[in-house]
């Protein structure tokens, strides 16, 4: 097991490597020069050469690559252009919003995919099945923004019920400020929660046919013993490996949430630096959630192989 | 294709009455697209500022806009651009995931190098790389079609990869390259035949997440001009005005919606019928 986890980390750090290549790459792929980016159109050739030495954009490539990661992991992702102030400190304004509408996304999508799954799985043939997984095949075609703007129509502007829009903090205005994250939580969830639910159902049917099952139901064990100790504890194995996958659909379609309900988050932080030609924003954010997925795919992967002992370690 | 062949593909669809009805949605967005200039009642571009923001009625069956453009004639020419990206984005996932997963699982040094390459890809969500990409080749309608198909590409490409291992292995293709054939036959002849059905599935699925890919990016204003016609750019527009004018959110979000549910209805059906050797590399999301 030990082996296994070092193994896999060390592949995972290889694989952070390559991409940090690639983001650092990025900034340099930009069509123009960054230092007119920075400095604009009225710049003397004078300055110009200045900001160039300072920010050591006259070093070779090979150089300031190491520079770069060296200072990223020191946590200096650099400076933003557009708030004149650290991107490590963009990010974490960012960052409550974004991990509250993460979490709050997670609740629901296990609190609805997996009852549900579990339901069209052992009604499965049924018309209650047919139409549970129709749902859900429903949601999965769904543009995210599309079912977060008819959340606003509905229960924002006719229901008057939740707010459409922003979110303060809740450490300056209590808890009761997540009702801001609510429809937000719900829309990221609609896409994720109809995954879950078909994997849940998937996984159960697979799993019912496992002859230990077939055992268990022989030596006269409830039926819904079985469902709950034999075959959804084994299916839910599945359904905890695609956690990963789970995490980068949701941190895409956080980006659209994001900018539809106007929510201070990173999501929308990237959009704004798009349009505002924030790279190091852009290039910031985009390494801290590489280093995120890949971190959250090595925990899923570590608890997978630890939770289930057959499988194969290579 | 033979007879049995089409037969073949047919059966899935008659099996199931509830794939045939996404089928012929499929087909009717083709038309749409196809016939556009005749099928939309007015010209999409044309500004009428004395009917704007009209709720549908016999005239204007969809409503009409800001601008007093007709909702459905925007919506008929908007397939064609729905159309595009899904073929655009299918075209390269395939053309560079063939090659790429074919390569690898052929010569396993190299090819496990650049397996882990695709897997470095990966590393990325698929609308971050998009966005990425947006930022450095700037928006455009070709540029979506990159941007989505570098984040579909991969997954494309491992697939291949698992199928052409699988294939490779089997014993047919051992005892074909025994008797002396060669690479490039045992490709064309074993190989590519074989992949052709699983492909067929992985595509409605592709196309089906290009779909909500180019859609998201039109919203976001990073996709086609504002001015193309397309569901994303629609809804984009109509965010101002969804209490004033709700059915410019309802009829464009439908269109996604029916495209993207036949394409996955059609791909789960395709799905259900193939060899059940290569089931298992569909267990999860396209």
């Amino acid at each position: 097991m030990w082996s296994y986890a070092l193994k896999r980390a060390g592949a995972t750090l290889v694989t952070l490597w390559a991409a940090s290549v690639i983001i650092f790459a990025f900034i340099h792929l930009i069509p123009g020069d960054p230092i007119y980016v920075l400095l604009g159109d009225t710049a003397t050739p004078d300055q110009i050469d200045r900001l160039r030495h300072e920010l050591g954009l006259d070093e070779p490539i090979v150089v300031q690559y190491l520079q770069w990661a060296g200072h990223a992991l020191r946590g200096d992702l650099g400076q933003s252009i557009f708030f004149q102030a650290p991107v490590t400190r963009v990010i974490a304004d960012g960052a409550e919003t974004s991990i509250l509408l993460a979490t709050m996304t997670m609740v629901w999508v296990v609190l609805i995919g997996v009852p549900i799954g579990t339901i069209a799985a052992v009604r499965h043939g049924t018309w209650l099945d047919q139409g549970l997984s129709g749902v859900a095949m429903f949601f999965a075609s769904v543009p995210t923004f599309w079912v977060g703007l008819y959340l606003i129509l509905i229960f924002a502007a006719t229901l008057g019920w939740l707010p459409s829009s922003g979110y303060p903090s809740i450490f300056e205005g209590g808890s009761g400020n997540l009702r801001y994250l609510l429809l937000p939580s719900l829309t990221l969830a609609a896409p994720n929660a109809a995954l879950i639910l078909r994997l849940t159902r998937a996984s159960m049917l697979d799993v019912s046919r496992e002859d230990y099952v077939r055992t268990a139901r022989a030596k006269g064990i409830r039926p819904w013993q079985v469902v709950r100790r034999h075959i959804l504890r084994n299916a839910l194995l599945t359904v905890v490996s695609a956690f990963g996958f789970t995490f980068a659909a949701l941190m895409s379609e956080a980006v659209v949430t994001e900018t539809v309900f106007a929510l201070p988050g990173i999501g929308r932080l990237v959009v704004q630096s798009i349009l505002r030609r924030d790279y190091p924003v852009i290039q910031g954010i985009i390494l801290v959630i590489v280093v995120l997925y890949l971190f959250i795919n090595l925990i899923v992967d570590l608890a997978y192989r630890f939770l289930d002992p057959r499988v194969e370690l290579q | 294709m033979s007879r049995d062949g089409i037969t073949m593909w047919l059966t899935p669809f008659l099996a199931r009455p509830i794939a045939l009805i996404g089928l012929c949605v499929l087909l009717a967005m083709v038309i749409a697209a196809a016939f556009a200039p005749w099928l939309a009642p007015y010209d999409p571009y044309a500004i009428h500022p004395v009917s704007r923001l009209m709720p549908p009625d016999a005239v204007h069956w969809f409503g009409t806009d800001q601008f007093g453009r007709d909702t459905l004639s925007r919506a008929i020419y908007s397939a064609r651009m729905a159309l595009l990206i899904g073929a655009g984005v299918v075209l390269f996932a395939l053309i560079t995931g063939i090659p790429i997963g074919v390569f690898s699982a052929l010569f396993p040094r190299l090819g496990h190098v650049l397996m882990r390459m695709v897997d470095v890809l990966m590393a990325f969500p698929s609308l971050l790389l998009a966005l990425g990409l947006i930022v450095i080749l700037g928006p455009s309608v070709a540029n979506s079609i990159i941007a989505i198909g570098a984040g579909y590409m991969t997954t494309t490409t491992r697939i291949i990869y698992g199928l052409a291992l699988r294939l490779r292995a089997e014993t047919y293709v051992e005892a074909s390259r025994s008797m002396g054939s060669g690479t490039g036959w045992l490709v064309v002849k074993h190989i590519l035949p074989n992949l052709i059905s699983p492909l067929l599935v992985q595509a409605s699925f592709v196309f089906a997440f290009a779909q909500l890919g180019a859609a998201s990016l039109d919203f976001l204003g990073l996709g086609a001009p504002p001015d193309i016609p397309s569901w994303g750019n629609m809804l984009a527009e109509s965010r101002t005005f969804i209490t004033r004018a709700p059915w410019l959110l309802f009829f464009p979000g439908m269109m996604i919606v029916l495209t993207a549910f036949s394409l996955n209805l059609v791909g789960d059906a395709l799905r259900d019928r193939l060899d059940p050797r290569f089931r298992d590399v569909f267990s999860g999301e396209g």
